[in-house]
Parts: structure tokens; C-alpha cells; sequence
């Protein structure tokens, strides 16, 4: 079992903060989340530098493009549902389009925002910034990552998409660790099965590998990390040596990073016909619940991968 | 430039979108001519500063066409302006051109940034008069809307926020043409009195004959220079196709195509010998 860290959207306003010190010229809009999306640390410390629109996602998306044009990275708040859909137009024919430095970053994103239920669990957000050109997509996995990726977004400039989530998750990077755009992190090597895990799902890619195990069953864990660009060369190398492959996201199986890997499989003959399976949430909306029920609920769990791993290979 | 050169230059505007649109065979001729003059005094009255041989120079005020399906009339601004060849205005919409159907800052300097899908460009301009004053500059932001994209609710949202952040270096001009696709603003979905409802949300709100060049620089002069504390608007009224008597006050020619011959007559009553 992985120590219980932070939630990823921790390391956010943070992270923010910690840029404006290194000299970044980084702002923040937010539309009355910046409390729970904790950008409000930034405007605690620079309160020039955090622009709250109230509940207008649209106008953030726009107001945080405008503020990219005047040489600044603006990274916008909200919830992921909020964030991306309601404001898909001006991500699109704005942000993107225009080609601009702009993160959007939304917290609350997949069915573990829990109580709240499917209107506020996203679980598309992934498809719709993966069909636009220009978008880059970070999926950290822990509190720590997390950091990395938002920090990477202002490095390498354009349009981000790094997606947080609200409840913590187990720590499984240290600090200082390395990630590169398009880049994956093996985190665990193995020779039976290939599991490729982005988010929250990382961790219960590991659970599900140890307890693999201990079926003597042995599963490479791969964290995918940036969706777009995919580390395709770190995957289908994996896929080379294993017997059959289990992509696991906290997100619909559509257009996700499922939907990028059975791509990938598709286009290469040499690994066509593995076994392939996509855990994820299969086209349908969310309900109230507590985390683990809805993991178990949705078939997101280590102990749904462990066994959906033993239906593959045998 | 004196009143009869901006008015010289708005009807020579106007002759090259009947003459680019005709070339395109596609686009929007009815809200490029009502916001000829509204161009003409902007670009061309010492109101806004630029300079066409550095698009990016720093000290720059910004133009944010949210309507921009009226690219034409931009593009024969800059013309005039020279950060283009006039020759360059014939390949408006066409393959490998850098004159797109709506404005693509990544291909065409000068344009600030792209817009097309309307309601946009006010938050834009907002989010740029913020961070130009952030930055400490004092350059003004300019953003020409147009009064069917006022039924847009992302405009009301940039409204309401630049009221509430006293952004008082953007200047927004609504080219009240009375005109949609459709037919009429009113009798779709009718904006009532836009001066009325702008002053409300706190902003400044001029009114005035948006073809009298006279009466829009005594606009402008007087929304950039006033001591007022929020952003500022001036609703220009305008009549749709202006300058061409045949689309004149006619949704049709929100976005029809021009043949040789109306392009004829139409260069005929702009005065094109004069342009």
C-alpha cells in the first residue's frame, strides 16, 4: 500500500506561487473556485496576479487569453466540468486556435469528487481536449507530479491541459523527480501483462500489480503521464515483451487514454493482436457515492484490474 | 488625417470589400460596410496608435475584431495602414492565403488574436487591458462588436467584470447595424436600449451616428481621454451595408455573394474613381 499523500489540485496554487517567486510572469483566472481549486493562494500572496470572474467560465477562458497576450502564462480554475465544457468553444477557437499560453487547469476532475454526483463528475474532459490541435494533456498521478506538470505547462508554453483531481491519493513520486513532455514513467517492471495507468488510476495500477504478484502474475506499470503527446515508443515496447495490455483511467473509455492506446495498437501489426482492455468508465454518467464505492460501482478498482488481468491472460 | 480624408478612406475601404468579397465568391459584406467609418476614424483619426512596420511593437494599443466574420473591412484597414499590399486583399479566403475567411493571428501580423466564433472578443480584450496594466503600461484596448453577438451571454459576463474591475483602458464599440442573419435583432431576440443597459453595468455609454466621422471622433476623443473610472463603450448606429444603396438595411446581405455586376454598380456609387 502506497503512504496516503495530497490531492493533486493541491500543489496548484502552490505551484503558482513558487513560479511568480522564480520570476515567471504567471497570473490565474478563476470562477469562484479558487478556494477549492486553491488558486487562492496565489492571490493571497500576489493579489494582482489572481483574477476572479465569478461564476463565468466562459469569460475566465477569455479574459485568461487576453492576459496571455500581453506576455503572461494564465492558468484558469474551475472544475474540470466546468472548466472544459462550458467553455469548450473559447478553449478552442480562442486558446487553441490562437496558439496561446494559456493552462487550463482545472481541479475536480473523474467520478472522485464523489457526494456530489455525475453533473459535477467529469469523466469527458480528456476527449474533448484531445481532439484539439495544439493541446498538450498532463495527466499527473500524485501531489508531486502534479507540481512538476504544472510547472512543465509554463516551461514549454501553448495550450495545456493539466488535469487535478479533489480527494488525495497515494504518494508515488518524490520530490525532484524528473518527467519530460511525452515521456511515461515505468514505475514497475514485468513481463506477463502491461498495465498503462494515468491519474488517480496509477495508484491502483500498483495495488493491482502487487497483488498480481502475489497470483504469480507480473505487471509492468507504465504512468502515462502526458496523454498527448503519448509516449508511444514506452508503450509498445512494454506491449513487445507482455502477453496482453489493461489501460486504466478515471474517465470514459471514449476518447481518453484508452481510446490513445487502442489507437496506437491499431496502427502497429506487431502488436495487433494482443489482447487489449480498457478499464475506465464505460459511456455512462456518474452517481452520488463515497470514492470506493464508486471505484468498485464503476470498475475502476485494483481489484477489477487484478481480475480483469487474469481473464486476459488465461 | 482631416474629416474629408477619413471620409475619402472609409468609401475606399468600402470599395475594396465589394471588391474582395466579389473575388472570394463567399463573406460577409452587409457589417464590413456599417463599420467602415467606425475603421476609418480608429485607424486613421490619431485615436488608436500602432505601427505597421512592427506589429509587435510594445507600446501599441490593441484591436480585437470579436465580430470577425467583418474581416474584410480589417484587412482593408491595414491595407491602408500598410502592414499589407494592397494587391494582397484579392486573395481574402483563398488556399495558402494568409487573409482566412475569419482573422488568424498566427498567419496575418498585426491581427492580435483570432476570432470568428462571436462573443469572445470582449473577454479577450478585457483579459489584455488588465495585463497591459499589470504590466504598467498605459496603451489602450479597442474592441469592435457588432449588436446581434450582444446576444451572446459571455458578452454580458465580460461586461459585468470589467465594470466591476474598473478596466478603464478598454474601449468597446458596438456597430448597431439593427441586423442579424435572420432578420431583425429586434424581432429575434431584442437587446432594448444597449446604451441604457451599459451604463447600468457601470459603464460609460456614448451614442452616436456611427457613419458621421465628425461625431465619432468627438466619441473616441472623449472615451479615451475621460477621467471615468470604469470601461467605456460607444454605440455607434449604423445602417447594414451601408454605401451600397441595393444593401442597404437588407439582412440578405449579411453574408451573400457579390456577382460582377452588382460589384460594378456598387463600385459605381462608392465613387471607386475617387478611392
Amino acid at each position: 500500500m502506497l503512504t496516503k499523500g495530497k490531492a493533486t489540485r493541491e500543489a496548484y496554487g502552490e505551484t503558482l506561487v513558487a513560479l511568480v517567486q522564480e520570476g515567471y510572469d504567471v497570473v490565474a483566472v478563476d470562477a469562484d473556485l479558487s478556494s477549492s481549486t486553491t488558486t487562492a493562494a496565489l492571490g493571497k500572496e500576489y493579489p494582482e496576479r489572481l483574477f476572479n470572474v465569478g461564476i463565468a467560465e466562459q469569460n475566465m477562458v477569455g479574459v485568461a487569453s487576453g492576459l496571455a497576450l500581453t506576455g503572461k502564462t494564465a492558468f484558469t480554475g474551475s472544475f474540470a466540468v466546468f472548466g472544459t465544457g462550458r467553455a469548450y468553444d473559447q478553449i478552442r477557437n480562442t486558446v487553441c486556435y490562437s496558439n496561446l499560453n494559456v493552462v487550463i487547469a482545472p481541479t475536480h476532475a473523474g467520478i472522485s469528487v464523489g457526494p456530489d454526483g455525475g453533473s459535477h463528475q467529469m469523466i469527458e474532459d480528456l476527449a474533448l481536449m484531445n481532439v484539439l490541435p495544439r493541446m498538450r494533456i498532463l495527466v499527473p498521478a500524485d501531489y508531486e507530479a502534479a507540481k512538476v506538470a504544472l510547472r512543465m505547462a509554463v516551461i514549454e508554453g501553448g495550450p495545456f491541459y493539466v488535469r487535478l483531481g479533489r480527494a488525495a491519493v497515494g504518494q508515488i513520486y518524490s520530490q525532484g523527480d524528473q518527467f519530460k513532455l511525452g515521456t511515461a514513467k515505468t514505475l514497475r517492471e514485468g513481463g506477463d501483462v502491461t498495465l498503462v495507468a494515468c491519474g488517480a488510476m496509477v495508484e491502483q495500477a500498483l495495488i493491482a500489480a502487487e497483488s498480481l504478484s502475489q497470483s504469480g502474475v507480473s505487471a509492468e506499470v507504465i504512468d502515462a503521464f502526458s496523454i498527448k503527446p503519448l509516449d508511444e515508443k514506452t508503450i509498445l515496447e512494454s506491449m513487445a515483451k507482455t502477453k496482453c495490455l489493461v489501460s486504466c483511467e478515471e474517465h470514459s473509455i471514449i476518447g481518453g487514454l484508452g481510446s490513445c492506446v487502442a489507437q496506437l495498437v491499431a496502427k502497429n501489426p506487431g502488436v495487433l493482436k494482443k489482447p487489449l482492455k480498457l478499464v475506465g468508465i464505460q459511456d455512462c454518467f456518474g452517481t452520488s457515492g463515497q470514492i470506493d464505492e464508486l471505484f468498485a460501482k464503476y470498475q475502476l478498482s485494483a481489484r477489477y484490474i487484478h481480475d480483469s488481468v487474469l481473464e486476459l491472460a488465461t | 488625417m482631416s474629416r474629408e480624408e477619413l471620409i475619402r478612406v472609409a468609401d475606399k475601404m468600402r470599395c475594396n470589400v465589394v471588391r474582395m468579397l466579389t473575388e472570394a465568391g463567399s463573406g460577409h459584406p452587409g457589417g464590413s460596410l456599417s463599420a467602415a467609418e467606425i475603421m476609418s476614424v480608429l485607424w486613421f483619426g490619431g485615436i488608436m496608435r500602432y505601427r505597421a512596420d512592427d506589429p509587435a511593437w510594445g507600446k501599441r494599443d490593441r484591436f480585437v475584431l470579436s465580430k470577425g466574420h467583418v474581416a474584410p473591412i480589417l484587412y482593408a484597414a491595414m491595407a491602408q495602414a500598410g502592414f499589407l499590399e494592397e494587391s494582397e486583399l484579392l486573395s481574402l479566403r483563398k488556399l495558402g492565403g494568409r487573409l482566412q475567411g475569419h482573422p488568424d493571428c498566427l498567419k496575418l501580423p498585426g491581427v492580435e488574436v483570432s476570432t470568428g466564433s462571436l462573443g469572445q472578443g470582449l473577454s479577450i480584450a478585457t483579459g489584455m487591458a488588465l495585463g497591459l496594466a499589470l504590466n504598467g503600461g498605459d496603451q489602450k484596448v479597442f474592441c469592435l462588436i457588432g449588436d446581434g453577438e450582444c446576444q451572446e451571454g459571455q458578452i454580458w459576463e465580460a461586461v459585468l467584470y470589467a465594470a466591476t474591475r474598473k478596466v478603464k483602458n478598454l474601449i468597446a464599440i458596438v456597430d448597431n447595424n439593427g441586423l442579424q442573419i435572420d432578420g431583425a435583432v429586434k424581432d429575434i431576440c431584442d437587446l432594448g436600449n444597449l446604451a441604457k443597459k451599459f451604463s447600468e453595468f457601470g459603464w460609460l455609454a456614448l451614442e452616436v451616428d456611427g457613419h458621421d466621422v465628425d461625431a465619432l471622433y468627438t466619441a473616441f476623443d472623449e472615451a479615451t481621454s475621460s477621467e471615468f473610472v470604469r470601461p467605456r463603450v460607444i454605440i455607434a448606429h449604423t445602417i447594414k451595408g451601408r454605401g451600397v444603396s441595393f444593401m442597404e438595411n437588407s439582412s440578405g446581405w449579411h453574408g451573400k455573394t457579390i456577382n460582377v455586376d452588382q460589384c460594378k454598380s456598387a463600385l459605381l456609387e462608392l465613387g471607386e474613381e475617387l478611392c
